[in-house]
């Protein structure tokens, strides 16, 4: 089930990555499962989906550390694989584990990388300075890494993958394991990142941040992409304006509700001893008379997410 | 960067053949060793040059005293130039075999240079190229010291960081193979005991191997320490060309075996 077909729309330009028919099996589990996704160039999407849905495989794939069993990758028109360096050399990536050299300074890990992505050498100290701008670590440019606190070390992880100004940034889970706070800092970062023309992919198991920064979302399950488009038109596509909750004293009248809900035509979904109906503005008066008032929010993409798999994320 | 910076970066990359093995990631990643280097080469040096000569020390002078003469020389000029062997098979194993499997398992270094434009052919030729360099460098110190104390020097030990530097390269590569076959590091102990102990020290390193069984003088003409061993001491008490010439080519040959293991079995573990 897509949103919208696979490919882009016609007339527009070459997407700047796209992922056709790939598939990756480790041993008996199929990680990716006939993965197609283009990623127009110069948009921010969130690749939104369960640990174990694909994401990471999918992002590895992308780097060529991960190898596809069979399907198509290119990334600006290079074949991944095969000419994958061309690849990385114009892509930017920013992986999960926080791998930077503690040894070293804040500006020595973005110069070695500066160096690694093949900024000309008379270039480099300026990349540098941008990095360590866009980290909001120019004061602290030559402190040890391993003196810095999480939220700084993450900021530098980021600009790291950014120091050659790539025009394909790749973020595996870029807040994954952070607080809140550290999360917010984050996300102002990674907003800074549109509208400066670069294509983003970032995956993501958390809806918030799919929602917040995302131009589109690519909803994955079980290595497939179930859905895609604005966060705003896949929620009111599959989950109407707004959902109602409410609270079966018991299985029985769970079941009752069910099928009341059911017969009116709106789709259900359960968390635990919670009923949630989705499309709840259409909810016919008749219906609503058996069910009496429930607690009526916004929908959002975890009832999108919910209703087409089956699976929850956080 | 810029614009224009960003097209001369894409030119560059897209001359070459897109597998090709390129000069500019060995450059990169040795950027970050020497990065690295300056902030830990004190107990790196400490490390490499105290070690070997307090082997000189204690064997030169506690064992040599009692010794005297080996294969024709005085016992510390024997164990000297044996030193600067075993200097520079644990300054190119070690960090081969430990090093690179802590940051490729603990520290995902590997998986972070390899999202840049490198490949782990270019990754492992230049890891073991700098372990090289460093032990071209180090495994000069016993030598100076033995000169100290006695060893005549000659034009020809101008040869020895060369020595020191194509062994290490070749040690440093079958460090990294091994620490790509080891499973978990517990088992490095395997390699530390099994190989690394017996590689040293059947090298002639600390005794002639002249009048041992067969069998161990067969371990010792595949063990490339060995031919190690010979050409030190060539360059420190007269050259045999011919002779030598054979020892550097099997250590070249050494070489190429354990790049084509390291860069099979590393690829095999960064890459699935």
């Amino acid at each position: 089930m897509t949103s919208s077909p696979p490919g882009p729309p016609a007339g527009s330009a070459a997407p700047a990555i796209s992922l056709r028919g790939v598939v990756k099996r480790y041993g008996a589990l199929t990680a990716v499962d006939g993965l197609d996704l283009d990623v127009p160039a110069g948009i921010v999407l969130g690749l939104l989906g369960p640990n174990g849905a694909g994401k990471s495989t999918t992002m590895r794939m992308l780097t060529a550390q991960s190898r596809a069993d069979s399907g198509e990758i290119s990334i600006l028109g290079h074949a991944v694989p095969r000419a994958s360096k061309r690849a990385r050399a114009l892509m930017g990536v920013v992986q999960q584990h926080d791998n930077l050299d503690e040894e070293l300074t804040v500006r020595e890990n973005l110069a070695v990388f500066a160096h690694l992505y093949r900024v000309p050498r008379a270039e480099r100290p300026a990349a540098v300075e941008r990095g360590l701008r866009m980290a909001q670590l120019t004061d602290r440019a030559d402190t040890r890494t391993d003196k810095l606190s999480g939220g700084m070390r993450r900021r530098l992880l980021i600009a790291r993958g950014l120091v050659h100004d790539p025009r394909v940034v790749l973020l595996d889970e870029p807040t994954v394991g952070l607080d809140p706070q550290i999360r917010q800092q984050l996300w102002g970062l990674i907003n800074e990142l549109r509208g400066g023309g670069a294509t983003v992919l970032m995956s993501t198991h958390y809806i918030e941040e799919a929602e917040r920064l995302s131009d589109e979302v690519a909803l994955m399950a079980k290595g497939r992409i179930v859905a895609r488009g604005a966060p705003a038109d896949l929620i009111a596509e599959h989950a109407g304006k707004s959902v109602e909750e409410f609270l079966p004293s018991g299985a029985e009248e769970m079941a009752a509700m069910e099928a009341a809900v059911h017969a009116g035509g709106l789709p259900t979904r359960r968390t635990g001893s919670t009923l949630s109906v989705l499309r709840a503005e259409e909810l016919p008066e008749s219906v609503r008379a058996d069910l009496g008032q429930g607690n009526r929010r916004a929908s959002n993409l975890e009832d999108v997410f919910v209703t087409l798999t089956g699976e929850r994320v956080e | 960067m810029t614009e224009q910076a960003s097209g001369a970066t894409a030119a560059r990359t897209a001359r070459s053949a897109p597998g090709r093995f390129e000069v500019a990631p060995v450059l990169g990643v040795l950027a970050r060793e020497w990065a690295l280097y300056r902030r830990s080469w004190g107990p790196t040096t400490f490390a490499a040059i105290v070690e070997p000569v307090i082997f000189l020390l204690a064997f030169g002078f506690g064992l040599g005293s009692i010794v005297g003469a080996i294969g024709g020389y005085d016992y510390i000029e024997f164990i000297a130039t044996g030193i600067v062997a075993m200097s520079v098979l644990f300054t190119s194993m070690f960090p081969g075999l430990i090093d690179t499997y802590v940051r490729r398992v603990f520290q995902h270094t590997y998986e972070g240079m390899l999202a840049a434009p490198v490949d782990v052919r270019e990754l492992v030729t230049a890891e073991a190229f700098w372990i090289a360099l460093k032990a071209g460098v180090y495994g000069c110190a016993p030598l100076g010291v033995a000169m100290l104390f006695g060893l005549p020097p000659a034009p020809t030990m101008l040869f020895v960081p060369f020595i020191a530097f194509i062994t290490g390269f070749g040690f440093a590569l079958l460090g990294i193979w091994m620490s790509a076959v080891v499973p978990s590091i517990k088992t490095m102990d395997y390699i530390i005991s099994g190989v690394i102990t017996p590689l040293f020290l059947i090298a002639g390193t600390f005794f002639p191997l002249d009048n041992l069984p067969p069998l161990v003088q067969t371990f010792a003409a595949v063990n490339p320490l060995y031919h190690t061993v010979e050409l030190v001491r060539d360059a420190a008490f007269g050259m045999d060309p011919l002779a030598d010439l054979g020892h550097v080519a099997v250590i070249l040959v050494f070489i190429v075996v354990a790049w084509c293991l390291a860069v099979f079995q590393m690829r095999r573990r960064l890459i699935d």
